[in-house]
């Protein structure tokens, strides 16, 4: 059913539909109303979970670890420093290789302490392990929160679904909710071949001596790149019961011909998308959404890419010191290509800095009046920066 | 209600709103009401805060978009077409009427006459005494569902209907009845279409 409702509540109901058994998580803005929902759907008997509360972020990932490698579907949600409080269990949980889906609400990461938007929390955690997928819209974060479930459990590997923090899980928009029926005929009963039971015993987490942690490395990264072809399907299973799909691993829209392409992840696409049609007179622009940040769809990005003379990479978050994580990461991969195109790597939209229609001109004529940008502060007010520090 | 666009063929018509309140005093309802009344008389809607942390009693924000076309922009309202202010004293504070649409309406909560809020130029005033008719017909001086009727009567963008129904989606028994016909009472105190051509470019 068609409904108009918030983000959060959305996807909470979503999460619901996935029949998780152990819920585990430590309220922070703006995750918060995921979890409170989920916790009212358990008061009110629509929910039959173990809604375990814990003292901290840590907890509650170790909570769900738990939970999963003994034979639960659980779940959690969180944000900013709670993630960063998460980050040791997050590589445990992967290395374990144990399906698990995690809600970021995307949000800074201080200091200085913001409570806003930007990704800079999940992008800390891109190396954990972790299948990373980014939702444009609510309507994806509900249809990606179910596939995430599919993708984790089929893969053995976490999944991490980003949403941007307020921009979406606080928004109300009209988004097209699944019926349980639909959800229980994508998602069979959760089934964990390595649960841990007292009738057979089995250890997991145990030392691995040099002699074998490269190759338990090198089987994780192989089962994340393997992964990509679990997401297309699940995407396609999806849309085949639905008729909504995601975008797989990217998706792009706009004229075919078109010489500049800007790449984002997240919610700012549909940004792009209406100021396309507010500024007619601009140059035809293809916009690239990169859902899977992790595994990285490299081939992806090098057709999407493919006749671009120049392509804007616009990230919510850095690594200071060196500059775009995610443009330095698209920069390498069509670097393989015969003639790629100029790569213009810019951050916006940090810790809640607003990204108007107008960012669309504006980064056009950016790039038209200047050369390429390794990477570079769009939208930078240097009159609030002291002298010395510009 | 069309915004600009007139040399393109297609017309983005959208309406935007934005709810001057004060933290605790419901305006994220009150916006996701209004929202959920257009969603439901079949238009493309948006609603959602002023992001980040909110404070009791401090001055807050809500916003919301109504269109005929799907809405696929995250970014914030910078230029409404209306003003909904849950409480009259919010007039001094700086920059409350900022972006504002030159010619834009602005309900505001208040049992003064609209004249007597001459510090606002350049914008269309309507006064309602919502917390007085919350008083009244709820017993309690919440002035949300007064000013929500009398905006939706002033600019005609949907059926008062559409609104009882929304109510009717949080409330129920004895305070949905109270509220219902608080909506009609509070859209009869007002000149209903007065705001028909704002939002017009």
């Amino acid at each position: 059913m068609r409904e108009a409702i918030e983000g959060s509540a959305a996807i909470a109901q979503a999460v619901a539909f996935c029949r998780p058994q152990v819920i585990a998580a430590y309220p922070i803005t703006p995750q918060t109303h995921i979890v409170e929902n989920l916790a009212k759907f358990i008061a009110e008997g629509r929910l039959s979970a173990e809604l375990v509360s814990v003292e901290s972020e840590f907890s509650a990932a170790s909570a769900v670890l738990g939970a999963a490698v003994s034979g639960s579907r659980a779940y959690t949600a969180s944000s900013a420093q709670g993630i960063l409080l998460m980050t040791e269990v997050l590589y445990n949980i992967a290395g374990l290789r144990i399906p698990l889906v995690l809600t970021c609400a995307n949000r800074a990461v201080g200091a200085p302490v913001s409570a806003w938007n930007d990704q800079q929390d999940s992008m800390a955690v891109r190396d954990a392990g972790w299948i990373q997928l980014y939702c444009a819209d609510n309507q994806e974060a509900v249809d990606t929160t179910i596939q995430a479930f599919r993708i984790a459990e089929r893969t053995e590997l976490p999944v991490m679904v980003c949403v941007d923090g307020y921009a979406l899980t606080h928004t109300l928009e009209p988004i097209e909710l699944p019926t349980q029926e639909l959800v229980d005929s994508f998602l069979p009963p959760y089934h964990f071949a390595r649960s841990l039971d007292p009738r057979n015993p089995i250890s997991i987490g145990n030392l691995v001596t040099p002699e074998y942690y490269t190759e338990a490395r090198y089987v994780h990264h192989r089962a994340l790149e393997r992964a990509a072809d679990e997401i297309v399907a699940a995407d396609r299973a999806w849309a085949e019961i639905c008729g909504r799909e995601c975008g797989g691993l990217l998706a792009f829209e706009g004229p075919n011909d078109a010489r500049v392409g800007i790449l984002t992840l997240g919610s700012v696409f549909g940004t792009l998308a209406d100021a396309r049609e507010e500024y007619p007179g601009i140059p035809r622009v293809k916009l690239i959404k990169l859902r899977a940040m992790r595994p990285f769809p490299i081939v992806a990005i090098q057709r999407a890419c493919h006749g671009l003379d120049d392509l804007i990479v616009l990230e919510r978050a850095l690594s200071p010191g060196a500059g775009g994580i995610v443009g330095a990461e698209v920069r390498a991969a069509l670097s393989e290509i015969p003639t790629p195109p100029r790569v213009h790597n810019f951050a916006v939209g940090l810790g809640g800095r607003d990204m108007p229609l107008s960012i669309l001109p504006r980064l056009l004529e950016t790039i038209r009046t200047s050369g390429p940008t390794r990477f570079n502060f769009f939208d930078l007010e240097l009159n609030k920066v002291a002298e010395e520090d510009r | 209600m069309c915004v600009a666009q007139k040399h393109q063929e297609r017309c983005i018509l959208m309406v935007e709103i934005r709810i001057n309140g004060r933290g605790g005093q419901g305006n994220v309802v009150s916006a996701y009401i209004l929202a959920q009344a257009a969603f439901a008389s079949g238009r493309f809607v948006q609603a959602f805060p002023s992001f980040g942390p909110e404070r009791r009693g401090a001055p807050v924000a809500a916003f919301v978009r109504i269109s005929d076309l799907p809405i696929r922009r995250h970014c914030q309202v910078l230029h409404p077409a209306f003003l909904i202010m849950q409480d009259e004293a919010l007039i001094h504070v700086p920059h409350v009427t900022e972006g504002l649409r030159p010619g834009g309406g602005v309900l505001i909560n208040s049992a003064k006459a609209a004249g007597e809020f001459a510090t606002l130029p350049g914008c269309r005033i309507v006064t309602i005494s919502a917390t007085r008719l919350g008083e009244q017909f709820l017993g309690r001086p919440i002035p949300n569902t007064a000013l929500l009727a009398a905006f939706v009567a002033l600019t005609g963008l949907l059926p008062l209907e559409a609104l009882d129904n929304s109510l009717s989606r949080r409330f129920r028994d004895a305070t949905l009845a109270n509220n219902q016909k608080l909506v009609h009472e509070a859209a009869s105190r007002v000149d209903a279409g007065a705001w028909k051509d704002i939002g017009n470019a």
